[in-house]
């Protein structure tokens, strides 16, 4: 089992640990889930999300169009410092991996699931020629930092973060070491991502204590990105899932989109062309009841026609919250559902997503 | 009212008369974490010593809550229904979750006091 350079830092901060893709991480602190949930929302939080893996990709002319092959951006309209959410996607149009690519100076750096990141490296690998050079970061540590309060806080300790917009990074200083700083999260609230050496990772975490941000573990993480309506791959996404199915079509550029020249490409133009037979959606259980991943999804009159993939309690709304999977022609806003939890069957609707309005900063 | 003894389950029963009150306990609500969701047994259920009778839910996960007596269900209390986190914060007091007319009272003898009950939870950490 791996630890994060952090992992005495939270020890030390009452976190109790889980294992999550084979790293110890902490799953909740002393406040725990829904306390940790509220103050990301009202001020600022810190989350250690080292174990994501840290991709970093150079090349000659040919790297973008590699890279093209399996991740279906158009990567022109990539500008230097600017993010990008899309995929890996395998040949049969399913998602190997969701990510985060951000151009940099001389080429990528590729933001992944820890548990997906060693054969994500592998199939990237594969697309690439020989000259391109690719590294999987050990040495470095990614923070993110979540909350309205979140540009006060980071400002003060890396002056000039505050003038980033969202989906975009930059290259600041940190005592005289260089770091990488997106504004980006997973919460639904602005935020900050920071990449940084592992031997500075723990002073930089101190201070954004000190400045009053608190840490957050990866429960109220959970709770967070559902309340936001964002996929959590291995439950909304996996390799048998399309992204059209996913509903994240968007995740995909235009000009791909009509274009295909990407893996699965058959089945992804026959998804957009003739629609999807399920589709992911928004539920909202009627009552309190908590419809769990797996929970089976029925037409009101009664016929089994689809499943939840994350399920829990939203903190901020106040109601219970799920994604799941529904035959499209169900899919509806406000169409009536059921939900059988322990072999009950319980009232919800088709919810639009999010759940809990977002505020980026644009 | 008796003093309370406990399941291995992490069940807490106090006994008066032949009426039990079960809840659950502290040192269980700190291993759930913040409760979301509480679910009691109907009046009139009869429910077998260590079947499940209720469930309690976390942001985290589902859990049964498991009668520790047997018994037939007198009233589930629907205070921690309408408001789930209050069993956080009074687990062993104004958080029961119901009230059960004990069959045989020589079950509770079987059960756990609390100097017991809390070298078992030292003993098992989750």
């Amino acid at each position: 089992m791996e630890k994060t350079a952090l992992y005495n830092f939270h020890k030390n901060l009452g976190a109790k640990f889980v294992a999550f893709a084979g790293y110890q991480m902490p799953i909740q602190y002393k406040d725990g889930i829904v306390k940790e949930h509220i103050t990301t929302r009202q001020t600022a939080g810190f989350f250690d999300v080292s174990h994501m893996g840290q991709l970093f990709i150079s090349g000659s002319k040919s790297l973008e169009q590699n890279l093209e092959k399996i991740i279906p951006l158009d990567f022109k309209e990539i500008k230097i410092n600017q993010s990008k959410y899309s995929f890996l996607i395998n040949d049969k149009g399913g998602v190997i991996d969701d990510l985060i690519i951000t151009r940099v100076d001389g080429g990528f750096n590729i933001i992944l699931n820890a548990a997906c990141k060693d054969n994500d490296t592998k199939e990237i690998a594969k697309c690439l020629d020989s000259d391109s050079k690719y590294e999987l970061k050990k040495d470095l540590s990614l923070v993110a930092l979540q909350g309205p309060k979140s540009e006060t806080i980071l400002e003060a300790i890396i002056p000039g973060v505050k003038q980033l917009k969202f989906m975009n990074g930059d290259y600041f200083k940190f005592q005289g070491k260089k770091i990488y700083v997106t504004r980006s999260g997973y919460t639904g609230e602005d935020g900050f991502e920071i990449s940084l050496s592992n031997t500075n990772a723990e002073n930089f975490t101190k201070l954004l204590s000190n400045k009053g941000a608190k840490p957050i573990g990866l429960g109220a993480r959970d709770t967070l990105r559902l309340e936001a309506g964002l996929c959590l791959y291995g439950h909304e996404l996996n390799q048998d899932i399309s992204p059209i199915q996913a509903n994240l079509k968007w995740a995909i550029s235009k000009r791909r989109r009509e274009e295909g020249g990407f893996k699965g490409w058959e089945n992804i133009q026959n998804d957009l062309k003739n629609g999807v037979s399920k589709i992911r959606v928004g539920i909202k259980p009627s009552g309190r009841i908590i419809a769990r991943e797996g929970t089976k999804i029925f037409s009101s009159s009664g016929d089994e026609i689809g499943v939840v993939t994350s399920g829990t309690f939203g903190p901020s709304v106040n109601t219970p919250v799920a994604m799941g999977y529904i035959q499209s022609k169900f899919s509806e806003i406000d169409n009536k559902i059921l939900l059988e939890v322990r072999g009950k069957k319980h009232d919800a609707v088709v919810s639009k997503l999010p759940f809990y309005k977002k505020s980026y900063v644009k | 009212m008796s003093e309370k003894k406990f399941s291995k389950k992490h069940e807490w029963v106090s006994l008066d008369g032949d009426t039990a009150t079960v809840g659950i306990t502290k040192h269980a609500t700190e291993m759930l974490g913040d409760i979301v969701f509480v679910e009691v047994p109907e009046p009139g259920k009869s429910v077998e010593k260590d079947s499940q009778a209720a469930v309690v839910e976390s942001t985290k996960a589902a859990s049964d809550v498991y009668s520790p007596i047997s018994g037939e269900i007198l009233e589930g209390n629907k205070s921690i229904v309408d408001d789930p986190g209050n069993v956080n914060s009074d687990p062993e007091g104004a958080s029961w979750f119901f009230k059960i007319k004990v069959k045989d009272k020589s079950e509770f003898d079987t059960l756990m006091n609390k100097a017991d009950y809390d070298k078992f939870c030292a003993e098992n950490p989750s």
